[in-house]
């Protein structure tokens, strides 16, 4: 088993990641041919003239693509934060909603649209909510945490309660205002069916911040799992280490919530999976998941659209479905190892 | 419906009787109007109209029925049978309704048993006067709804839980599904009618939607060639196939649903993915998410790719209200006019 990231791994990582985007832009509920996609694609780079129509160029670049776009990047976002999150907590079944950014999230999306109904419904506020609710929740568990002691025990146990806390605060609004749930619903379900360039620009720069720190502090991740006295004598700080992985894991997990809805599974099961193939150790999991977490919700995304097309499945249930049951079985694996 | 027109008829011939029993203190239309054809007779009518309110203020409290009511308690015990659902019987006409629908409280005012109505769902916000409380069709518990002393609760479909529970109290629920057509909407207006005592006023409710409907329609012009829409329910592109009881409400006008091939195998109800909604490149796209999500004719065309669609460039996005495309009451009417604006709009250079 090797501690440094060897071209091989990176490249199939890559790879996975450019093949399920071109998939993604080749596939898709209207039929525009994958040949004419290529065509237009062709034309765009070298000026020609393209096969589509000007509807379905618009299909193309700026509903198809950016979905794709914003998939690669939600994707990498869990899961990078959730390899990062199993490195901190040394525990295989951390995810990125761990620490209550999934509970903030919803309590944040259900405060403004059941309160603030005018604002809620312009453009971006529930993205903003979210955001600054999964913040807020991290934040909250952050606190709770560090007056029990912040190490990694307590600090799982904090965010147990403040995610119940704040799903159980999300509930009472919802119940304050049934007639809401219709909107909430569709928020927490997770979704792209509606990505647009402009939900890409606004979550690109966080998620490229936050991903370029943790896939940069692999080496810390695998120097806190030989532990904090270990880590110590090795010149780290323990707990600012983990304060710096944590941040940048949660504002990834954020951004990613804040347009894409609470999807699971990808942060849970893409680190395994990279585990598996390539190793054990953080510096080489960590941007494996990365890419690997953007094609797997890539790919998802092309089968939630594709499978009963035209019609759509929410891709939330398209990860849980194919999550849930790889989960079972990396389950029976480590049980028998 | 064998049995719906059976009552129907019992309900008339009971309703000739009371009427009869009526008229000694109470002058009804046909007495008055006979009044306007000589001057003395209106004022004895009049006064007549005049003892009947002092005769009533001054006569201590008597069994008299305190609601209006328009068909006699004779119709009554009443079995009441809505299609799939378990038969009702009703001992005497309901004087104290729990209407947990709020399609079944907007049909229950426009028959005229608003006044049997003593408590509502949360969600019934027509007609405005309606005694709304916090009740949930399909999370209040039995008790809760117990607790307005009903003797008759509608519910809607899928308050299993509730059903139950008042079951075990002894309190009639008549459930009311949502209906898959205009003639299963009409016939759910006149069950209401048969439950609550007002068999002939349903009937003239329904037929007066039937003649407004067939006249919206007739008077529509046609379009030369078949229009496309894309109805959308909510902002994620959730929508409707023709088979569902909106769908039937455009039929009537001729025109196809994009969706049809996304819907199949019983999803009336589909989600469309978004770039199938701009391939098909609807001639009419209707909002029923406006009340609920915000949604606008001028959101939808900020949406990516939008702006090539022929609906949007013409002017053809339209703001439905979420209430009335989401009931199938009387108010349907209302829709059908929306829609039939529309389609006329359309034809207009």
């Amino acid at each position: 088993m090797s501690s440094r990231l060897r071209p091989g791994p990176l490249l199939a990582g890559v790879a996975a990641l450019l093949l399920a985007l071109l998939g993604s832009v080749l596939l898709g509920a209207a039929d525009l041919g994958w040949t004419r996609v290529l065509g237009e694609i062709w034309a765009q780079l070298t000026g020609g003239h393209s096969p589509l129509s000007e509807r379905e160029a618009a299909i193309l670049w700026r509903l198809r693509v950016p979905r794709a776009v914003l998939g690669a990047l939600v994707g990498a976002a869990l899961g990078v934060s959730g390899a990062a999150f199993q490195g901190v907590f040394r525990n295989p079944l951390a995810d990125p909603y761990l620490l209550g950014a999934a509970g903030g999230a919803g309590l944040g999306v259900t405060l403004v649209i059941t309160m603030l109904p005018q604002a809620g419904s312009a453009p971006g506020a529930a993205q903003a909510a979210a955001f600054a609710g999964a913040l807020g929740g991290v934040a909250l568990t952050w606190l709770l945490g560090r007056s029990a002691g912040n190490d990694a025990a307590t600090l799982v146990l904090a965010g147990v309660a403040v995610g119940a806390f704040l799903a159980a605060g999300q509930t009472f609004l919802q119940q304050l205002r049934l007639e809401s749930l219709q909107q909430v619903y569709l928020w927490i379900l997770g979704r792209l069916s509606t990505a647009g360039w402009s939900d890409v620009l606004l979550v690109l720069p966080l998620l490229l911040v936050s991903g370029a720190v943790l896939c940069a502090c692999g080496r810390l991740l695998d120097l806190l799992g030989t532990g904090d006295e270990e880590a110590a004598s090795l010149g780290v700080h323990p707990g600012r280490a983990r304060a710096v992985v944590l941040v940048a894991a949660s504002l990834a997990t954020a951004a990613a919530v804040s347009v894409a809805g609470l999807i699971g599974f990808v942060g849970l099961v893409v680190p395994h999976l990279v585990r598996l193939a390539f190793g054990g150790t953080y510096r080489i999991i960590v941007p494996l998941s990365l890419l690997f977490g953007g094609a797997f919700l890539v790919l998802a995304d092309v089968l939630a659209r594709t499978a009963l097309a035209p019609a759509e499945l929410p891709l939330g249930v398209i990860t849980a479905f194919t999550g849930a049951p790889f989960f079972a079985v990396l389950l029976q694996r480590s049980r028998r190892a | 419906m064998a049995a719906n027109s059976g009552a129907f008829a019992r309900g008339v011939a009971a309703s000739h009787r009371t009427r009869r029993a009526h008229v000694a203190h109470r002058p009804d239309h046909e007495d008055v109007m006979l009044g306007f054809r000589r001057i003395p007779a209106l004022l004895l009518a009049v006064l007549a109209l005049l003892f009947a309110g002092t005769s009533c203020a001054t006569r201590t409290p008597s069994p008299a029925p305190e609601a209006p009511v328009e068909d006699p308690a004779a119709a009554f015990p009443a079995q009441i049978t809505i299609e799939g659902q378990e038969p009702v019987t009703l001992p005497q006409q309901p004087k104290s309704i729990v209407s947990l629908s709020p399609t079944a409280t907007e049909s229950l005012y426009a028959i005229g048993a608003g006044e049997q109505v003593k408590a509502t769902d949360q969600f019934s916000d027509f007609p405005q006067h309606a005694p709304r409380t916090d009740l949930n069709g399909l999370t209040s518990d039995a008790a809760a709804v117990a607790g307005h002393d009903p003797d008759l609760v509608i519910a809607p479909e899928g308050a299993g839980k509730l059903v139950e529970g008042l079951h075990e109290l002894e309190i009639p629920v008549l459930v009311t599904p949502s209906a898959a057509s205009l003639d299963e909407a009409y016939a759910q207006i006149e069950t209401l009618g048969q439950a609550t005592g007002h068999s002939r006023q349903a009937h003239d409710v329904t037929r007066r939607m039937r003649d407004d409907i067939a006249k919206i329609v007739a008077d529509t012009p046609k379009p030369p060639e078949p229009l496309s829409y894309f109805h959308e329910v909510s902002p994620d592109f959730y929508t409707t196939t023709s088979h569902s009881f909106i769908g039937g409400v455009y039929r009537l006008f001729g025109l196809t649903n994009i969706a049809d091939e996304a819907g199949g195998a019983g999803n009336d109800f589909p989600q469309l993915a978004q770039e199938r909604i701009v391939q098909a490149d609807p001639d009419l796209i209707f909002l029923a998410d406006a009340k609920c999500c915000g949604a606008t004719p001028q959101s939808a065309a900020t949406r990516p790719g939008w702006d090539t669609l022929t609906a949007v460039r013409e002017n053809r996005v339209i703001a439905l209200d979420d209430d009335i495309a989401g009931r199938w009451g009387p108010r349907v009417v209302d829709l059908v006019r929306s829609v039939s604006d529309t389609v006329a709009r359309t034809q207009r250079p």
